[in-house]
């Protein structure tokens, strides 16, 4: 490594900046060693350069650049920079993944290097909750007045929804990283997402579904047909947008079979979440209940 | 003269084995080190001692002490420093019993089982405590465990309200009246946990923090709303 201290040193340090503007995972080791080898020339008396300047770099390199020590995953303190937001970064990450921005890659935007974990969990959870409440309000509001009707709270739906949800959110990722680490060993792909990062974009993503499935508890089967339209268009538009960069060089047989197989998935849960949860509301009035009763009871789940 | 100095000078130390005191040195205190405070030290030995009765109706009168500061909550320290389980799990059973007898007969989609009351209120607040802890609280974990299963009384009491309010009839103002009774005390439950909870965390994380007790209150007073006597 140069430790000369002659003008073209300078030159490098700008083109080192330049790469670094480029791709943030670049390592900054070679600026880091610009500025302090200058200084640590200045004020060496008879050290050997070459292990105090290591030894300088590797610290001022994790400090400066804010590089992170890598911790072993079976320590707490490993969790716990994945707890490390505050309320208005987990304000921000909802409204972005809601809102898609054509553009605005949400990994790139809203995480930015710090995945965390609060939010996939608990946006998971809220949202298995929300289905089977609003399961088991939608069934009472399309069966009341029926006669014979008892109602049951159908406590064993919050199993069946939390396996479906959570399996979704942590299964489908660990499939599609595990894939696009192996397309990246085929093909060098200047973006790359870890693991946590994708977790954290199939989480948010499902964000937007807790309203869809309040908003499914009024009996219109148009309503719930057009909110699901709107959930699904605007959950798959995040995840489509966050996933084109790593996959825009591969063969385009690739691109099309990860892209529809992320877009089939969410379709898949969503319309899943619908036909078993809720049951299909009448569609005439109830004054002619005993009828549809007849008609309806083998469609109905 | 040598010897009466030693005398003197083994003397303090001989006035502790003895019960009286010399008269020569009058030794005032106890140099002794004391392992612990020695008030302890003397409930310690008097506890083997004392009936029964006594031993049960001091926990029965730390836990019903901790119920008054949940019902009446403000920031004290009480319900942290002297943390128990007893409460709690008093009043999970108490709730998971009350959650009986309701469509429990042979329909098996009926109200949560016995087994599922008690997973879902300790599970629920160990992950609400690993949670908390995890954002950087600085409250440890079996206190935060204590507050939470204490919290959870204005719930058990509504749940007993609804079911003295179900014999006398279960139609829509019986349902307006517990939906009254569980919205009040599920807000009380939330306000209460938070009273002693909010001070562990940061300020830019209390939301973070609050939401998931929120939560957990929420699906507890579904539970009790949603009971529905077998008929």
């Amino acid at each position: 490594m140069a430790s000369t201290n002659d003008p073209f040193q300078f030159q490098e340090f700008e083109e080192a900046g330049n790469l670094l503007e480029a791709n943030r995972n670049a390592t900054t080791i070679s600026i880091e060693d610009d500025d302090i080898i200058p200084e640590k020339q200045r004020q060496a008396a008879g050290f050997s350069p070459d292990d105090e300047d290591a030894l300088a770099s590797d610290d001022k390199t994790e400090l400066l650049s804010g590089l992170k020590k890598s911790v072993p995953f079976w320590t707490f303190e490993y969790y716990q920079r994945l707890f490390d937001v505050e309320t208005h970064h987990v304000k921000e990450r909802i409204i972005g993944s809601v809102l898609p921005w054509p553009g605005k890659n949400f990994i790139h935007v809203y995480l930015r290097k710090t995945p965390d974990l609060y939010g996939p969990f608990w946006i998971c959870t809220t949202l298995v909750f929300a289905i089977a409440i609003s399961g088991n309000i939608s069934n009472f509001l399309v069966h009341l007045g029926k006669p014979n009707y008892k109602y049951t709270p159908e406590f064993q739906k919050v199993t069946i929804a939390a396996t479906a949800i959570f399996s979704y959110a942590w299964l489908v990722p660990l499939a599609l990283w595990g894939f696009l680490l192996w397309r990246n060993n085929k093909i060098i792909n200047l973006v790359s997402y870890s693991f946590m990062e994708i977790v954290c974009v199939y989480g948010y993503s499902l964000a937007i579904y807790i309203p869809a499935v309040v908003l499914w508890i009024l009996p219109y089967e148009w309503l719930r047909w057009c909110t699901i339209v709107v959930a699904l268009c605007l959950s798959g538009s995040v995840l489509v947008m966050t996933f084109w960069p790593a996959v825009r060089e591969d063969h385009p047989k690739v691109i099309i079979a990860i892209m529809s197989a992320i877009v089939v998935l969410n379709v898949l849960l969503a319309v899943g979440c619908k036909t078993y949860f809720f049951s299909k509301p009448q569609a005439l009035p109830a004054d002619k209940s005993a009828a549809i009763e007849v008609t309806k009871a083998p469609s109905t789940t | 003269m040598a010897t009466a100095a030693e005398e003197e000078a083994n003397r303090p130390f001989a006035g502790l084995s003895d019960v009286s005191i010399s008269e020569d040195i009058p030794v005032e205190g106890d140099i002794s080190v004391p392992v612990g405070p020695s008030a302890r030290r003397d409930d310690e030995f008097s506890t083997l001692d004392e009936p029964v009765k006594e031993t049960v109706l001091r926990d029965l009168r730390a836990v019903g002490k901790k119920f008054v500061h949940v019902l009446y909550p403000k920031r004290s320290t009480a319900l942290l420093r002297d943390w128990d389980l007893w409460g709690p799990l008093l009043l999970c059973v108490t709730l998971a019993l009350l959650l009986q007898g309701g469509a429990a007969d042979s329909d098996y989609q009926g109200g949560p089982q016995f087994a599922e009351v008690f997973v879902i209120v300790w599970f629920g607040s160990i992950i609400i405590t690993i949670n908390s802890k995890l954002l950087g609280g600085t409250i440890s974990f079996f206190q935060s465990l204590c507050v939470l299963g204490y919290c959870i009384l204005p719930l058990t009491v509504a749940m007993a309200v609804c079911r003295i309010v179900l014999v006398a009839g279960s139609g829509s103002v019986s349902f307006a009246v517990r939906l009254v009774v569980v919205t009040a005390s599920f807000g009380w439950s939330t306000f209460a946990s938070t009273a002693f909870l909010a001070d562990s965390q940061p300020a830019n994380r209390k939301a973070l923090v609050v939401y998931p007790v929120f939560l957990f209150y929420f699906v507890i007073g579904w539970m009790v709303l949603t009971f529905s006597p077998s008929q």
